[in-house]
């Protein structure tokens, strides 16, 4: 168990930037997709600029993890455009409906929003179901 | 310095914070930062049935994360209750004003209460948002394999085409939802 809480403590560090960064607020999500605010692009754009730096950074400089294992990341295959467009576009479609993503959803009922319970229940569902028909789905 | 703490941090700060979790978790064990995983090694350990999908060793691959989810959620609990902010969330004037006309009166709280509560799951709306919402959110991510923080942040970070699609994805949906299915359900 001691191996784990080094995740433990990114964990907390990820829900509390997502709490006082607002990204969790359902209001900050529709401000987003009405294009009202620079908030939440700032965000995910800054954060894909530090993320894409300390991955060149790691790859160029053979960085190893922790464990003294070389760290790779696997490529997601291209070929298949179905899944990444429709599937996409139905989380989508969750996204603007709930107003949260995955991370957010946990942090808010953290932070005290018991109602999250439901849809997280649901996404529970909603992964189950795609694992069920997974094989008749295109991808 | 609580006191600091409790207001809400602007994007350039919160953006390149979110960003180090990619590094902290590659360097912590050669981890891909991805959250909607979880839903899926939820459904290996508790609820497999006999779908090839879920078997798989969750242990193996997904306890880290679990381990990060359980942490995201006590992350959110300091952020809301330690170093909660009081006031309410400083929308742009013009989301209020589009808002109020769909019928949301409630601004103090990170949800519109007036929507996302107990009384409302029931409700055709409810059902909408929370339960038909919740659903998409699952099933999307994992037929995309991925979501906001698996394809938005870890794959355009990492220059996948895959990613981009899948955020174009995200967007066209999201943009649907809000535009034209919004007016019907509020």
């Amino acid at each position: 168990m001691k191996n784990y809480i080094k995740y433990l403590l990114a964990g907390i560090f990820f829900g509390i930037v997502l709490i006082k960064s607002e990204v969790v607020s359902w209001f900050r999500i529709q401000e987003m997709f009405r294009f009202d605010s620079f908030h939440m692009y700032g965000i995910i754009g800054l954060g894909v600029v530090v993320a894409m730096i300390s991955i060149q950074v790691i790859k160029r400089k053979n960085i190893k993890d922790m464990e003294g294992n070389a760290i790779t990341i696997p490529p997601k295959d291209p070929k298949q455009v179905t899944r990444y467009i429709v599937g996409g576009t139905l989380f989508g479609f969750g996204w603007a409906l709930t107003g949260a993503c995955p991370g957010p959803l946990f942090s808010l009922a953290g932070a005290g929003y018991s109602i999250m319970i439901v849809p997280i229940l649901s996404a529970l569902a909603g992964t189950w179901v795609y694992g069920k028909i997974r094989p008749s789905l295109p991808h | 310095m609580i006191e600091f703490l409790r207001q809400p941090w602007p994007w350039y700060v919160a953006g390149p914070l979110i960003g180090l979790i990619v590094p902290i978790l590659l360097i912590a064990g050669g981890k891909l930062f991805g959250v909607s995983a979880n839903l899926r090694h939820a459904c290996a350990a508790c609820v497999p049935g006999d779908i090839e999908f879920f078997k798989y060793d969750w242990k193996k691959s997904g306890k880290w994360n679990l381990v990060f989810v359980a942490g995201t959620i006590l992350g959110g609990f300091i952020g809301g209750w330690l170093l909660s902010n009081p006031d309410p969330i400083n929308i742009s004037a013009q989301t209020i004003t589009e808002l109020k006309a769909l019928g949301i009166s409630d601004f103090s709280g990170m949800l519109p209460s007036d929507v996302f509560n107990w009384e409302n799951v029931a409700s055709t709306q409810g059902i909408i948002l929370m339960i038909v919402g919740g659903f998409l959110v699952g099933f999307g991510a994992r037929y995309a394999g991925g979501c906001t923080s698996g394809h938005a942040i870890s794959g355009l970070a990492d220059l996948q085409l895959a990613s981009l699609l899948a955020v174009m994805g995200f967007f066209a949906g999201g943009l649907f939802i809000t535009y034209i299915i919004y007016p019907f359900i509020f």
